[in-house]
């Protein structure tokens, strides 16, 4: 991979850890006052899959969505007013964290009902073969989506139509509390779902954010040469709970041994020491990035807290489009 | 076959001639289509030799399959779908043979289609046409016989419509097809053979209107869909002991057209809901409601409603007979109002002349 790709790639990582982190760190304040989904740990996959697209593209995904929208260059001051209700948020304070939304970045919209927008996805991308206008859908789904009906009915149309949709899987083990061994049956790969759909698929480290970018570059770009989708299985693993701010290693479900594990494979240390190693970039230029992030971070806050609320009569705007 | 009667909304005479409601749809859907080429066509059956009950013959030969499609047996999902292509700039129409179908996709039209534009802020719009087949007769039984017309009215962000002439039938349905939100349509099977006076150019009617049919001072029927047509000839008989009645077809259940409803209610101070769906919390009890609080000064008697019973559809034409309110309900729920003693439907003056489990004698079967 070009160096200077790497390096981008890896400044997306960052950005997306380093906004999360500010989650954490200021939800206690009971500002944020909406759900959050932190994607802590799986940034490869948005920073790999969104380096493949582009704004015209259009991307959609589910309720753990802060790295995607972060990654295919959603606006950040709109995001963190949303995450606080604000009127300058990117939905106008009606969705919260878990309904994003930037079409200039090309993110149609992140829902939290789980599978609801995979056809959605494939929707668009039929709407816009109808219309020619060449672009590539891309959805964000997690492994538990896979056991739902609607994920089937999914991909058999967008198998048979051959459109230009990258399904792609980030399998994270658990959905909520409940491990895939509950769920699915033994040696049954999630990814082997997709191929009985006549869709090629793929399996890949979700922690290795160059695999991650090859294997998306290759689908996005059978989709561009009108040969239809792709399914992509990221192995990937969530390092905060499934819904808030905190660590739950401690309350029984998973342990603090396969967590440290996963901990060994972060992304992001995993790229830096590679970029690091190979002289690519050097200690200080990183250190001068992360002061780039944290003040455009602080920024953005400022501006979340002090934008104003929405007016009492926007509750009873936009039921019905004009 | 039976007739309905002229609309009152004006039209020009010599564009005017008499189609049936299927063919009335087919005449929107085919002007629609030929105006936007961004209209397609999707649903199971939809270009098949039976064409959703005519509704649909023909269209694949003059659009187009890109534009006429059948689809997989998969209802939640090619909602999405249709969802999605709306979100493109593309306006989708499904068609699902019976509402039971559409159940299926209740997440896809609830959690998606009805709140995309609220939930986003209002940044993208779903302009989606879910036509829904309702009815009755036949022996279909309990899963494709519902009437869930509330359920779907019951959701902020959708609109409802129920028309019940072939004009409406035209008019809603392109206004329908030219609106930016998702719309449910709902089509009663017995509708589909009726006959009326239809305009050939493209007109609108629009969405949230409800309309008077017939006038009277004595007692509002406040009706949808096929219950207008019974409404109708209960008018027809009461007229014969000189009451007067008022119908009130809502032909949009959502938006609702309150003050028009609430209007004839103050002026006859009579009301009677009729709504072929189940009587608990259903559409019936919501013209109650409004009544109740806003008209309760002018009613002259409690409000009734003449509904389904809270039970399903059987298939048994024996049992189904006693099932679907009819004529005589409104009939004698109004002559109890008045005072007057109940009649036999024979008293009344209404002779059978087919089972009462088919719409007209030409209906054999088999759905």
């Amino acid at each position: 991979m070009a160096p200077e790709l790497l390096k981008q790639l890896f400044y997306t990582m960052l950005r997306i850890r380093r906004v999360e982190e500010k989650i954490v760190e200021l939800y206690p304040e009971q500002e944020m006052r909406c759900p959050v989904h932190l994607s802590i740990g799986q940034e490869a996959v948005a920073a790999g899959v969104c380096g493949t697209v582009t704004p015209t593209d259009a991307v959609f995904s589910n309720h753990r969505a802060h790295g995607h929208y972060l990654a295919i260059g959603g606006n950040l001051n709109a995001f963190l007013a949303e995450m606080y209700g604000k009127a300058t948020g990117c939905c106008q304070g009606k969705g919260g964290s878990m309904h994003l939304l930037d079409l200039s970045a090309g993110f149609m919209g992140s829902a939290p009902i789980v599978g609801g927008t995979i056809p959605v996805a494939v929707g668009a991308a039929f709407g816009a073969v109808m219309q020619d206008l060449n672009k590539v859908v891309v959805v964000f789904l997690g492994e538990g989506t896979t056991e739902e009906g609607v994920f089937h009915e999914s991909l058999n149309f967008a198998s048979l139509k051959k459109l230009p949709v990258v399904f792609v899987c980030e399998n994270n083990f658990y959905s909520v509390y409940t491990g895939l061994e509950e769920r699915q049956p033994a040696g049954r790969e999630v990814y082997a779902l997709a191929s009985a759909h006549n869709i090629p698929s793929f399996q890949g480290d979700g922690n290795d954010v160059e695999q991650v970018y090859q294997m998306s570059a290759e689908a996005v770009a059978r989709s561009r040469r009108g040969e239809g989708p792709t399914f992509l299985e990221f192995k990937t693993y969530r390092w905060r709970e499934h819904c808030g701010p905190n660590y739950d290693n401690h309350i029984g479900y998973r342990t603090e041994a396969e967590f440290q594990e996963w901990k060994a494979k972060d992304p992001i240390v995993r790229t830096q020491r590679m970029l690091l190693e190979s002289g690519v970039m050097t200690a200080a230029e990183i250190e001068e990035r992360e002061g780039a992030i944290a003040a455009e971070i602080e920024a953005a806050v400022a501006f979340a807290k002090s934008s104003p609320f929405p007016e009492k009569q926007t509750l009873f705007q936009h039921i019905y489009a004009n | 076959m039976m007739k309905t009667e002229p609309s009152q909304i004006a039209k020009q005479k010599s564009s005017t001639r008499e189609l049936t409601f299927s063919e009335a749809i087919r005449e929107a859907l085919t002007q629609s289509m030929a105006a936007n080429p961004a209209v397609y066509l999707m649903g199971e059956g939809v270009p098949d030799p039976k064409g959703i009950f005519g509704t649909t013959l023909g269209l694949r030969e003059k659009f187009g399959a890109q534009r006429v499609l059948d689809m997989p047996v998969a209802e939640n999902g090619m909602t999405g779908v249709a969802i999605g292509s709306a979100l493109m700039g593309m306006r989708p129409i499904l068609t699902h043979q019976r509402v039971d179908f559409a159940l299926l996709a209740m997440d896809q039209m609830v959690n998606n289609a009805a709140k995309w534009n609220y939930m986003f802020g209002g940044k993208l719009s779903v302009p989606l046409v879910i036509r829904l087949v309702i009815g009755r007769g036949w022996g279909q039984g309990p899963q494709h016989s519902q009437s869930l017309q509330a359920w779907f009215a019951h959701v902020p962000g959708l609109k409802v419509l129920m028309p019940a002439t072939p004009y409406d039938a035209k008019g809603l349905l392109i206004s329908a097809i030219e609106d930016n939100n998702p719309v449910i349509y709902f089509e009663h099977r017995w509708l589909h053979r009726i006959f009326g006076e239809v305009p050939a150019e493209m007109y609108r009617v629009p969405i949230g209107k409800a309309r008077t049919v017939k006038e009277g001072a004595d007692v509002t029927i406040v009706s949808t869909s096929y219950m207008t047509l019974e409404a109708l000839r209960a008018a027809e008989i009461l007229a014969k002991d000189g009451i007067e009645a008022e119908v009130v077809d809502v032909r949009s259940l959502k938006p609702l057209d309150t003050e028009h409803i609430l209007a004839s209610i103050r002026k006859t101070g009579r009301l009677i809901a009729a709504d072929a769906a189940w009587q608990s919390l259903g559409f019936a009890s919501e013209i109650l409601a409004i009544a109740a609080e806003a008209a309760y000064k002018d009613l002259k008697c409690p409000p009734k409603r003449v509904t389904l019973p809270d039970v399903y559809a059987p298939s048994s034409p024996a049992i189904a007979n006693h099932y679907y309110p009819r004529a005589v309900n409104i009939v004698n729920t109004t002559r109890t109002m008045l005072g007057y003693p109940e009649q036999t439907e024979a008293e009344m003056g209404i002779e059978q002349e087919t089972p009462l489990d088919v719409p007209d004698s030409s209906f054999t079967g088999p759905f």
